[in-house]
């Protein structure tokens, strides 16, 4: 995790009665936010330009990649293991140093802002583990999501609940004690309570079942029509391109292939090393 | 056979002391465990952080009482508690900001924040006898009694007496008005809620848009809080010598690991069962015993330790604790 567990092993970070490892963070929350600058004309709601850099002093993953997502669509990022996926969502979202490019939110440059400021900047973002409160109940996760609205939350809390149905009968327990598929709804849940402009999901379908999965879509599908922006990272690449408006292939931090969701399944090339023929 | 005697005797021998130094503990494992949970380390400078606020805590008692300011029945101390507690509250966001936040910026192991912690230990430790001294100072003034052994003795007609001092029923209520308010702010508020979802997942409470340096400077005052009224509550209820509040870090660890580290109830009942057990292990019980049965001479005092070994009673209950049931008695975060 950090240079200090490469160099001791972890040592005496074992003993959990001194030191409590469960829930820590990776984020430096530490870090201040630089200026925001005024976007270039013409911008698509949410850039990620020519971003190079990794994670703290390691060497760079990302290559030249750019991401970008319109008002109203949705836009997946997929590639082979190892490709850069999340990475270029975190890049986006300011979890690591960028040496080049830039990030565009609806016309200001937001590539000096720490990640907590992007989220009062308008960005929504599930990870793709560790995505939920699990000792806090499913109420509280969404109050959580709602942290910095000062406004009545009651909407829009029962609007996530007509969304996710299932979850919406187990408000009063506790988030870990739920099954996989239903976290991930409480993950979503939790990051549309900020209302935010854009919301980012990575890999919201890893490790449910299809039929969980299907029905993940339906909902991700519904709340693109709804207006709001969505990126997403998925696996699950012929399925991500079916619903994509906007496809991203990276292969080794850079980008591949570019295109509606629909060009890509044509594209021989493409069809060949990632949808399997 | 007196069941009345030995009732009595229990209460006043065994009982209210060990329910008062009870409540001490569990405010001060409350303070370990919440440090535990949100900062991610067991903070070995708590006892000697209790130190430093309770000598503020004295030196502006010291102060009203040159003044001729006092509370009438109650010690003046309670009136100089908020200057200690705001001095304290300024001492470790200090030591945040020069020290742990270093570390937190690093992304450092928990251990070493431990390690750090046990350094800071030393420099509060150091800090507090500068400050105060190292003699024993007594602080607490006002009514000594509110019932009196002579006073109970003629109402009752028991041979036995039964003291109760007034610090001690102080450090009960406290005890209670302090814990039933952090459970409120916990469960209730959405800064208490924050400070929950960061001991949670911080990654995550970070990504709700919960700053998380607010959360950690708040969990230090609040921390300060209950060191200083803990460490003020011991002073007053025995008294207070800074080598001793440097011992009691012992059986405070004890109360938060048997209680269960990161759990606040935990906390509480553990500062109670480390206290019952030292008291009851420590107490000659010959007294009791000779009310119970009163045809049999046992041939010493039924006291199980020295009290000059009390604490090895914690050491035994955190040993026993973690073999055989390491998550403590209510689940907490070391699973």
């Amino acid at each position: 995790m950090s240079d200090q567990d490469a160099v001791f092993g972890k040592r005496g970070n074992r003993d959990l009665s001194v030191v409590n490892p469960n829930g820590r963070g990776t984020i430096d929350g530490t870090r201040r936010s630089g200026p925001v600058r005024q976007g270039h004309a013409g911008d698509p709601f949410l850039i990620g330009e020519n971003m190079t850099g990794g994670y703290g002093k390691g060497a760079d993953i990302l290559h030249d990649c750019t991401i970008a997502v319109e008002r109203g669509q949705i836009a997946v990022i997929v590639g082979p293991n190892g490709a850069g996926k999340s990475t270029a969502m975190k890049a986006i979202f300011g979890m690591l140093n960028l040496r080049k490019g830039s990030v565009r939110l609806d016309g200001r440059d937001i590539t000096a802002l720490n990640p907590q400021d992007r989220v009062k900047a308008g960005m929504g973002f599930v990870p793709q583990v560790n995505n939920i409160f699990p000792s806090m109940t499913v109420e509280e996760n969404l109050e959580m999501g709602a942290f910095i609205r000062k406004d009545d939350i009651r909407r829009t809390m029962e609007q996530v609940y007509d969304l996710f149905p299932a979850v919406a009968a187990k408000r009063r327990q506790a988030a870990g004690e739920l099954s996989g598929g239903q976290r991930q709804q409480v993950a979503v849940g939790r990051a549309l309570m900020t209302q935010p402009s854009v919301l980012m999901l990575d890999e919201p379908t890893a490790g449910v079942s299809p039929i969980v999965m299907d029905e993940l879509f339906d909902r991700i599908i519904a709340i693109a029509r709804g207006g709001l922006p969505v990126l997403m990272v998925e696996q699950n690449a012929k399925q991500a391109m079916m619903i994509a408006d906007k496809a991203y292939v990276l292969v080794q931090g850079a980008n591949a292939h570019t295109g509606t969701g629909h060009e890509l399944m044509q594209n021989d090339e493409v069809r060949r090393t990632f949808l399997g023929g | 056979m007196d069941i009345l005697n030995a009732l009595v005797a229990f209460l006043n021998f065994v009982f209210i002391p060990a329910a008062a130094y009870g409540a001490q503990l569990a405010l001060g494992a409350l303070g370990v465990t919440l440090i535990y949970a949100i900062l991610r380390f067991s903070n070995f400078a708590h006892g000697d952080t209790m130190a430093f606020g309770t000598a503020i805590t004295i030196l502006v008692t010291w102060g009203l009482q040159s003044l001729g300011i006092s509370l009438g029945p109650l010690p003046t101390a309670l009136l100089a508690l908020p200057f200690g507690i705001a001095a304290t509250a300024l001492l470790v966001l200090g030591t945040d900001r020069a020290v742990y936040r270093f570390y937190r910026a690093q992304k450092a192991a928990p251990i070493i924040f431990v390690m750090a912690s046990v350094g800071v230990m030393f420099v509060m430790n150091g800090l507090t006898r500068l400050l105060i001294g190292v003699d024993e100072q007594r602080f607490d003034d006002g009514a000594r009694f509110i019932i009196a052994v002579r006073d109970f003795r003629e109402w009752s007609g028991l041979v036995e007496g039964l003291a109760l001092r007034s610090t001690q029923a102080l450090t009960v209520v406290v005890t209670v008005i302090v814990c039933a308010a952090l459970f409120w702010f916990l469960n209730r508020t959405k800064s208490g809620k924050a400070m929950r979802a960061y001991s949670d997942n911080e990654d995550l409470a970070l990504l709700s848009g919960i700053d998380p340096e607010r959360v950690v400077r708040l969990t230090w005052i609040i921390a300060a809080g209950l060191m200083t009224i803990a460490g003020v509550l011991y002073g007053l209820d025995k008294s207070f010598r800074p080598f001793n509040y440097f011992q009691i870090l012992l059986p405070i660890f004890a109360a938060a690991i048997v209680g269960g580290l990161g759990n606040p109830v935990g906390a509480i009942a553990g500062g109670f069962l480390v206290a019952f057990s030292e008291v009851a292990v420590t107490y000659p019980w010959v007294k009791v015993a000779g009310y119970l049965f009163p045809d049999w001479q046992p041939g010493g005092l039924l006291q199980l330790l020295g009290t000059e070994y009390k604490f090895a009673v914690s050491f035994v209950i955190l040993i026993v604790v973690l073999l055989f049931r390491p998550t403590g008695l209510f689940r907490g975060k070391s699973v």
